[in-house]
């Protein structure tokens, strides 16, 4: 193997640059977030945990953190409200992005740079000052306020409890996912987008051949070939919205506590490092099926490109 | 005929939809655009028009300082991440098996979908731990860029990974074959045909370090606030029309800029296809 | 074909010694070992799958043996990468640098010589002269057609005048017409050149028609090395003779053997052979008959061997392909029997139909006796 020397140390050094970089700065990390988690803190030092003293060697792990955790109904509900906030961004994301990405696809090829030009616009428009410009949109005179109240939506949002006042629209869960929707409506649009585009046309134009309706067509073939990019843009969407942070601080109210503020004020507020590590633990584990999914999917996208 | 009328109520259901769709994406730019030149300490109301606000801007200590921090940390972070991202791409493209693929692999996607509040968290509590053994490093430009780098780096190398992928690998076979050595066709190959994706992967990284608010919170030390954090805590205090003159700025700025590197690949593609159709006509 | 420079006198140019390529248990390259002369222009025919591309890697150094050596010009190859190794290769995709010109892709191996600019341009033009693309020199790859890409890429792999020129499937990317034209033009310019070849394909016309010596390859093996007349009139088993062109393979036994010829029975008929083979009487042998040999009548011909040498047999199909016709016969057995006749004449005196019932007769020196 001697011809391929020059080319291992190369590979080598290749992989390794990033490798350290990642175990460094993301890998170690975690593994610290986790030990002062159960570390005890006396004003911002950290007791050790693993200590010698006259001869014994003493472990001490406080699972208080946790336990307060599983125990204080507000963090319970706390991340089921996360999950759960989560969850239905995603699936308005998808009720909206995947017809858009679709008919984005279908346009004719001229059309479509532009399309796609025109989605990427916001993508690379600040997230925050977006984010911000709906709070604007939705107080008491704004465009989308009245435009809603005009049509008489409050009410219908208030029946469904999505408002706790009608003609107040911010603070609330509604402004809260709608916030969410807009800002990760493009991560949802652009896997989308990328793998409906590339499917095959004739596939559809064989099945019309063979006796099916357009409708069947689409719910038999597109739908399913288009899975992956499905995955994709809801593990992009999911994942992040469960620990977002900015949305529910600019445009959430007191109802709608998300687990990333509540992180943000043990850390900021109560200077609790150890309990923002716990918060964070358990928010780690809460998305760990969706990042192995998401990482699943990633993996396959590469082997099917080779 | 049935296949007929679904066909054009196609046509009709796909433009409304993408219709309204654009505009419920442009709706806050075309209002935060609008509002930026609106004469009243009442942003909802519009008294008149004025660039009293965009005078403010020039004067706001805070706001350009905030501004310059960012711009410094957007290019650092641009260029680490282009630079990471490219070994982190070839490392999974060219090398089909080694040890701890898998790992690296998860550890390269992961920060794309990981909720920043944790990203931030943890590499501030490690950063913090080798402050107290090391004696280094302070928190500020520094550490915040160490946070953007590893964002960037997840972006960047899925951008550069996917040119990667469609590139022939008999292009570099073929570099070897006629004598040039594994740098040699890097640099003289590989390079110039990924070149296109890493100006788009620094453009990406550079946009989204200028943007982030929760990683620069968390790692940010005193008198190193960047722009968003600026603006985030005004923000959060209430309607501010001085953010929207910030924020036309920016937008103004983004869509020149994408228009026009949109409309510059549009046009050479478009030049590439007629080539290639009048060579085979020959 | 292409003029046969005569075997190797001296030791040869390349010699691929017990070559192994195992990939964790499946062996592509199962030891194979090939003497090729200078100036020879040598084809590896096979299938996909059966291991040629991966022994043309090996040769240019992008994979490297299991086991085995490669000596070329007396100098083992075995740690050699390919970046140092005499020989250069034209793709299959061409793989033309599309951020190059023309020009500079030519230029690129010279340019990694180090050689001073005056002597690089020289080369250059010289190639693109042999290749006669002068007028596009300073073109990009994208704007020239498959034809013209392919005369690059050869320009390319000519540059650096290497010991040896390793092609890989080299029309495969051309449709018919504009492979017939390049076939010839591309051995001309190997000729002219002077340089030794060996190319991988798996269109047997591309290899008879281009190649001096031709080595059937199936899994990992070679199953027959010669000249393509060789290969094709005297297969060395059953395997070649069905691989290579058409064939008529018949079972039967060897009913007498004699110096100077053999008797064979088969089903439907019996074999004269005007040539003794070394084999045991009764011994299971299978006769291959290539279509062209067999001649189709109405009547039954007056063979100088009685009924040897001849069947009867009824069109079953017809297959028109212009200059010639393909019959199948099915005899009183129900095999089938393959014939083709040249359409010499407009309008054929007899014209034969499905359904008739014809004789087929040949020579008999016509056969070929396998016994593998």
């Amino acid at each position: 193997m001697n011809a391929l020397k020059p080319l291992f140390t190369g590979r080598a050094f290749v992989i390794a640059v990033p490798l350290v970089f990642l175990l460094l700065f993301f890998l170690f990390p975690f593994f610290i977030v986790g030990k002062i988690s159960v570390s005890e803190m006396d004003n911002v030092v950290f007791k050790d945990v693993l200590t010698y003293t006259d001869g014994v060697l003493s472990l001490a792990l406080r699972f208080n953190n946790y336990i307060f955790i599983t125990e204080d109904a507000l963090y319970f509900k706390t991340y089921l409200a996360s999950v759960k906030y989560a969850a239905a961004t995603t699936v308005l994301c998808l009720l909206i992005g995947y017809p858009f990405a679709y008919f984005m696809a279908r346009a004719k090829p001229t059309q479509q740079p532009a399309l796609l030009m025109l989605v990427m616009l916001p993508f690379w428009t600040s997230f925050l000052l977006r984010v911000y410009a709906w709070r604007g949109l939705l107080t008491e005179g704004g465009w989308v306020a009245d435009t809603l109240i005009a049509l008489g939506l409050d009410q219908l949002l208030y029946s469904l409890g999505l408002i706790s006042t009608p003609g107040k629209l911010m603070h609330t869960p509604f402004s809260l996912v709608l916030g969410m929707t807009y800002s990760y409506l493009p991560f949802m649009i652009l896997p989308l987008f990328g793998n409906l585009a590339k499917m095959d046309l004739r596939l559809l134009e064989a099945a019309a051949d063979l006796g099916a309706t357009p409708w069947t067509a689409f719910w038999k073939i597109t739908v399913p070939l288009s899975k992956a990019g499905i995955i994709a843009g809801s593990m992009l969407v999911f994942i992040p919205c469960v620990g977002e942070f900015v949305i529910p601080e600019l445009l959430g109210g007191p109802e709608t506590l998300m687990i990333g503020r509540v992180l943000w004020d043990e850390f900021f507020s109560n200077n609790d490092w150890p309990m923002a590590s716990s918060v964070a633990v358990v928010m780690v584990l809460l998305i760990i099926v969706p990042l192995a999914i998401f990482n699943k999917y990633q993996a396959e996208a590469q082997e099917r490109a080779r | 005929m049935m296949r007929g009328t679904s066909v054009s109520f196609n046509k009709w259901f796909g433009r409304s939809w993408l219709g309204l769709g654009y505009l419920f994406l442009y709706v806050p730019i075309v209002a935060l655009v609008i509002y930026s030149f609106n004469d009243s300490p009442i942003p909802n109301q519009w008294r008149g028009f004025t660039l009293k606000w965009y005078a403010a801007l020039a004067k706001d200590q805070e706001m350009l300082a905030g501004l310059w921090l960012s711009l410094k940390i957007a290019f650092m972070t641009a260029c680490g991440s282009v630079v990471l991202g490219t070994f982190a791409a070839f490392a999974l493209v060219k090398y089909k098996r080694f040890f701890g693929r898998t790992v690296f692999s998860g550890m390269v996607n992961a920060p794309l979908v990981m909720p920043e509040v944790v990203v931030g968290l943890s590499l501030l509590l490690m950063l913090v731990s080798v402050q107290r053994a090391l004696g280094f490093p302070e928190r500020g430009l520094f550490t915040i860029w160490l946070g953007h780098l590893l964002l960037g780096m997840a972006y960047a190398a899925v951008i550069i990974q996917s040119r990667l992928q469609d590139m022939n690998p008999q292009l570099e076979e073929a570099a070897m074959d006629l004598g040039a050595k594994p740098h040699q066709v890097f640099w003289l190959v590989t390079l110039p045909l990924i070149a296109q994706s890493l100006l788009s992967a620094w453009l990406l990284t550079f946009t989204i370090s200028l943007d982030d608010v929760v990683l620069s919170a968390f790692l940010s030390g005193p008198g190193s606030t960047t722009m968003p954090l600026v603006i985030f805590s005004r923000a959060r205090l209430g309607l501010n029309p001085s953010v929207n003159a910030v924020a036309t700025l920016i937008i103004v700025v983004v869509a020149i800029g994408v228009v026009l590197a949109s409309y510059g690949i549009a046009r050479t593609e478009r030049k590439r296809q007629r080539e290639m159709a009048d060579a085979t006509r020959h | 074909m292409a003029q046969t420079s005569g075997a190797a006198a001296q030791p040869a140019f390349l010699q691929i010694q017990d070559v192994v390529k195992d990939f964790g248990g499946f062996k592509a390259v199962n030891n194979v070992s090939l003497d090729i002369a200078k100036g020879e222009i040598f084809a590896l025919l096979g299938s996909s799958g059966c291991g040629k591309s991966t022994l043309l890697r090996m040769l240019a150094g992008f994979d490297t043996p299991t086991s085995g050596r490669i000596i070329l010009n007396g100098q083992d190859l075995a740690t050699m990468p390919p970046f140092q190794r005499p020989m250069n290769m034209m793709f299959q995709s061409y793989a033309l640098f599309p951020h190059l010109t023309v020009w500079q892709n030519i230029a690129f191996g010279l340019q990694r010589e180090s050689l001073p600019k005056a002597q690089v341009a020289e080369q250059v033009e010289a190639m693109l002269k042999l290749v006669q693309l002068g007028k596009f020199a300073q073109r990009k790859p994208h704007q020239l057609s498959g034809g013209q890409q392919q005369r690059v890429a050869l320009a390319r792999s000519l540059a650096k005048q290497p010991q040896m020129l390793l092609l890989d499937e080299p029309l495969g990317a051309l449709d018919k017409k504009l492979r017939e034209e390049t076939q010839i033009e591309l051995v001309n310019i190997i000729e002219q050149v002077g340089v030794t070849c060996v190319m991988v394909t798996h269109d047997q016309e591309e290899a008879m028609t281009m190649a001096s010596r031709i080595a059937i390859m199936s899994e990992g093996r070679f199953l027959q090395v010669g000249a393509p007349g060789d290969i094709y009139e005297t297969p060395a088993t059953r395997f070649v003779a069905d691989f290579i062109g058409n064939v008529n393979l018949m079972e039967g036994t060897l009913d007498s053997d004699q110096a100077d010829h053999c008797l064979i029975g088969c089903a439907d008929c019996r074999h004269y052979v005007g040539h003794g083979i070394t084999g045991t009487e009764g011994m299971a042998v299978t006769v291959a008959l290539r279509p062209e040999k067999i001649t189709l009548g109405k009547d039954k011909p007056a063979g100088e061997r009685g009924d040897f040498n001849q069947v009867q047999g009824t069109v079953k199909e017809m297959s028109y392909f212009g200059s010639f016709t393909v019959f199948h016969l099915q005899l009183a057995s129900g095999a089938r029997l393959k014939v083709s006749m040249a359409n010499t004449q407009r309008h054929r005196d007899e014209d034969i139909t499905w359904g008739d019932s014809v004789w087929a007769h040949w020579s008999e020196s016509a056969h070929v006796v396998l016994t593998q």
